[in-house]
């Protein structure tokens, strides 16, 4: 596809719905890899607590590529990420995420057309509880 | 009020950029491919704006200790890191107040580069122990 000529028709589609919820296990070493990743030597999180950034790693892989499906971006740049947290995320916990796309914004970049695209995703534990709720943008083009 | 938040350096490598790409499921090709991400208009691989949001985090969880809660954390991310340089987490205190009987505090904050720019803004609303729980 031509760059400036970016169809974004599909991703319109979804502008709003819910994506099908996906649940993850937590599972010890997830969180301990994750916090390696981060260099965070904290010993809490090699001792069973689960940093609060960790919701992060949770269903995201997935939501990129149902994204990259929707849509023929070159690439993604993240642009902002809010978070907010009801309660820790334990070992053992099954979290169950869903994505939704809430805006969309087109502009004109000297790499063609740019797509700020901005979505939600909540996070419920397998007690139907909140654990955490995050507003994330990415600039596809 | 303006009180730091003790600063955290971090340098990531890309190594890490790869340790971070598989702990998260982050396999965008800007993050480890230098070739992609020129095509793309970048200069190089550039380090995942939410491993920086992390490096925020973590700001905060050193800062406020094992008897803190994180309760929101915000970053926008306005520029490029590079990995192999430094980016330097700080923050200060903006408000302290009480609701429902707990100890509220708001921070700002950001990443600087090694220039002194900051790449990445934020804020952060944090549950502290009162002083009768022993803090």
């Amino acid at each position: 596809m031509a760059e400036g000529s970016l169809d974004i028709d599909v991703l319109k589609g979804k502008l709003g719905v819910e994506w099908e919820p996906r649940s993850y296990p937590v599972e010890s070493e997830m969180v301990r890899r994750f916090a390696r990743a981060v260099g965070d030597p904290n010993p809490h999180w090699q001792e069973g607590a689960v940093p609060p950034t960790f919701v992060l790693a949770i269903g995201f892989e997935q939501f990129v590529d149902d994204l990259m499906s929707l849509a023929a971006f070159g690439t993604v740049l993240m642009g902002g990420t809010e978070l907010e947290f009801y309660q820790p995320i334990k070992l053992g916990d099954v979290i169950t995420v869903v994505f939704k796309i809430t805006n969309l914004r087109e502009r004109q970049g000297k790499m063609g057309n740019m797509v700020f695209t901005t979505f939600d995703s909540s996070y419920k534990n397998q007690k139907q509880e909140t654990v955490a709720n995050c507003r994330q943008m990415v600039i596809g083009y | 009020m303006g009180n730091e938040v003790t600063p955290l350096s971090k340098e990531p490598t890309t190594k890490q950029l790869v340790m971070w790409a598989g702990a998260v499921g982050d396999y965008i090709p800007i993050h480890y491919d230098k070739d992609f991400a020129q095509s793309r208009g970048l200069s190089g691989v550039i380090v995942h704006g939410q491993l920086v949001g992390a490096f925020l985090g973590q700001l905060v969880t050193d800062w406020i200790g094992e008897g803190g809660t994180l309760r929101k954390l915000s970053c926008s991310y306005k520029g490029m890191n590079y990995p192999g340089e430094a980016i330097t987490c700080k923050g200060k205190v903006t408000k302290k107040y009480v609701e429902d009987g707990r100890h509220y505090v708001e921070c700002s904050l950001w990443a600087e580069n090694p220039k002194g720019e900051k790449t990445a803004s934020g804020t952060a609303v944090v549950i502290l122990p009162t002083r009768d729980s022993g803090d």
